[in-house]
């Protein structure tokens, strides 16, 4: 496996990086300690029978999910896959929402209809938790399309995996974005394997970023493992998508330390591979980077720590207290009912 | 009322063109859409009226062109996609089954898909077996969308309208053989009712229940029954194939007590083996036969015009299952 090419190149636009401030570089690490200590306790959860079906952490990527996040306005839209809980958590979405979610209870996100896999939020333009690899790369197009049509200024954020690479609707939905330059940032987190395959033995081209090149798409690859460059990345990409140069492609290189699901014994991997890419965490890489710069000190981080936990703390209590659906309400939401209109978009 | 004479394409192609014209939300999305004016011509002139944005032409990427139709639906457009064939929707089986039908629910209801998904269907133009096959009862079978067969050149018209009234995704089937279908409607194009069968001729003795392309058959072997065997039959079109209207199909077995049911598709798993079965679970009583099913043979559609004709339903076979019936 080839180390991530760190470097990002910056012909995707013009926007700088933002420099390393105090205030916000807490917010990053926040947002990615948030998140790994949400996969944590949900692994636990799923331990003690609390949370079914799959599971797919995130452990290891933080640093994607919270830099691209960075360069959305609430207006944008967000598609994302099955392993979503750090796009949702960033997004803004609440850790109570996503764990009630995850027990099935009707307080969750998707009102325990979807679980794990399928977080929704369109008030806050969460399009799923889509769990078909490559799925929900049209419909980004979709929404593209219809801010293209009815004139509005919005980026579309797709989040999908290298595994979505192989898959046609992949190649179908790039080709439609910059046939039709639609305001779309591709996001591919390539955490390398697409489930238990190495994407050395399943993609012909394992460069993803040279297969959207192919179709005229602006496309860079970005350290996935350095919050601060995935944000500048971001930024770059998605200011260009908003000024109306089409679509803008970004493949994040990462990895996944825990396996790819809680079903996986995660028999593909050897363990000096999983300690290399350790090495890179995210988030300590981050830490150390502020300590450095003496941003970070011992009690800002006892703090984050300590509210993280309140959190969380809060929202299983939450998740176990809500009620469940109605099992008279089964077929609710199956039709629309004929009074209601569609959401607006 | 005044009354316009028009077939069944320039039936689909006036409600595209008064949804085009009425909502800005609306644009139509397709393979050869545009300048080809639609594989069956039905958007003939649409591009010169209403521009490319509007009337779009989608390269051969079926899942992508009805995934970006949800999509775009979800950002608050009405989009109507063609799909050429049915045969060919199948290549966007996923984003239908596992996106349009179901992002409403697997949401907890948080959103709509108002997607409307037109394609022709059936056989008879010795099309083989790669683009004539009536697949209707596979969508029939999801629930979340609404499955439309307009079988008349006023269905053609007002059941694209009354799609796209509706909130959640309808996918119309329209049969490549009725295209040129002629008929006098209402000069004014107005959406109808589609929560219900129609009654298409009247009888006491048999009821002939169909859809689609077969209802031209079932006209023509009731005709027959009346003249040569001394037998009123009853056809009921179906019209909408889901959600089924069964009120109806039990209002006309409620008078003839007997059940012939008329479709394209492979008999096998199909949708007349589905409106059978209701029939029994809500209506034994009413029987004095065990219900009929003329459906398709259980090839893939062959090319050969004699082979053709004998894998479809004919007004003669309808004709052999009503006389082959004790009265």
């Amino acid at each position: 496996m080839s180390p991530p090419s760190g470097q990002a190149r910056s012909r995707a636009g013009t926007a700088r990086p933002p420099a390393l401030e105090r205030e916000h570089s807490l917010h990053l690490l926040r947002e990615m300690l948030r998140i790994r200590r949400f996969e944590e306790c949900a692994a636990e959860q799923y331990s003690l029978t609390k949370i079914r079906g799959f599971l797919h952490l995130y452990i290891g990527e933080e640093a994607v999910g919270v830099g691209v996040m960075q360069a959305l306005t609430p207006d944008d839209a967000v598609v994302a896959t099955y392993r979503e809980h750090g796009q949702a958590l960033a997004r803004g979405l609440p850790a109570a929402s996503l764990m009630a979610e995850m027990f099935g209870k009707a307080d969750g996100c998707s009102r325990g209809h979807g679980g794990s896999m399928h977080f929704f939020d369109v008030s806050r333009r969460f399009y799923g938790g889509n769990a078909i690899v490559g799925g929900g790369l049209p419909i980004a197009v979709g929404l593209a399309l219809a801010d293209r049509l009815l004139g509005r200024t919005r980026v579309t954020a797709c989040f999908f995996g290298d595994g979505a690479v192989a898959e046609g609707e992949f190649h179908e939905s790039l080709n439609l974005a910059a046939l039709w330059q639609l305001p779309v940032l591709f996001a591919c987190e390539n955490n390398q394997y697409a489930m238990g395959t190495s994407i050395l033995q399943e993609l012909a081209q394992p460069d993803i970023h040279l297969r959207a090149e192919s179709y005229g798409i602006p496309a860079e690859a970005v350290d996935g493992m350095d919050v601060i460059a995935v944000e500048a990345a971001a930024r770059r990409a998605a200011e260009a998508v908003r000024s109306g140069t089409g679509p803008h492609f970004l493949e994040l290189r990462t990895y996944r330390f825990r396996a790819h699901s809680m079903a996986d014994p995660d028999l593909y991997r050897t363990k000096d591979e999983i300690e290399h890419w350790k090495e890179r965490d995210p988030i300590v890489l981050f830490e150390a980077r502020l300590r450095k710069a003496k941003l970070l000190m011992d009690d800002d981080l006892a703090a984050i720590e300590a509210d993280i936990a309140a959190e969380l703390d809060e929202a299983i209590a939450a998740a176990e207290a809500a009620p469940l659906e109605p099992v008279e309400d089964l077929t609710k939401d199956v039709y629309t009912p004929s009074a209601q209109t569609a959401a607006p978009g | 009322m005044s009354t316009v004479k028009l077939t069944y394409r320039e039936a689909v192609r006036a409600a595209l063109r008064h949804a085009l014209a009425t909502d800005e939300r609306v644009f139509l999305m397709g393979e050869d859409v545009g300048g080809y004016g639609g594989a069956f011509a039905v958007s003939l002139g649409l591009l010169d009226e209403f521009g490319p944005e509007r009337v779009r032409n989608a390269p051969l990427s079926e899942s992508g062109f009805v995934g970006a139709g949800i999509g775009a639906a979800l950002g608050g457009m009405r989009p109507i996609v063609e799909v050429m064939t049915i045969n060919f929707s199948l290549l966007a089986l996923d984003q239908v089954v596992n996106n349009a039908a179901t992002l409403r629910y697997m949401s907890g209801g948080q959103m709509s898909v108002p997607l409307v998904v037109r394609m022709a269907t059936g056989g008879g133009r010795q099309m083989a077996a790669q683009h004539e096959h009536s697949l209707e009862a596979w969508y029939a079978h999801i629930p979340g969308i609404k499955a439309l067969a307009p079988a008349t050149v006023e269905d053609a018209r007002g059941m694209l309208l009354a799609a796209l009234q509706e909130q959640d995704p309808v996918f119309i089937f329209e049969h490549a053989l009725l295209y040129p279908l002629e008929d006098e409607i209402d000069e004014e194009p107005r959406p109808v009712d589609i929560a219900h069968a129609a009654v298409r001729r009247e009888g006491s003795d048999v009821t002939v229940v169909t859809y689609g392309g077969s209802l031209g058959k079932c006209l023509a072997a009731a005709s027959q029954l009346e003249e040569e065997h001394g037998l009123a039959a009853e056809v009921v079109d179906l019209r909408t194939l889901r959600p089924l209207d069964l009120d109806t199909l039990l209002a006309s077995l409620a008078k003839t007590h007997r059940a012939v049911i008329v479709d394209e598709g492979w008999k096998t798993g199909g949708l007349a083996g589905e409106v059978s079965a209701q029939i029994m679970e809500q209506g034994f009583d009413l029987l004095d036969w065990p219900v009929q099913r003329v459906c398709g043979a259980e090839v893939p559609m062959p090319y050969a015009k004699h082979l053709e004709e004998a894998a479809l339903p004919s007004a003669e076979r309808v004709v052999a299952a009503v006389t082959g019936m004790a009265f």
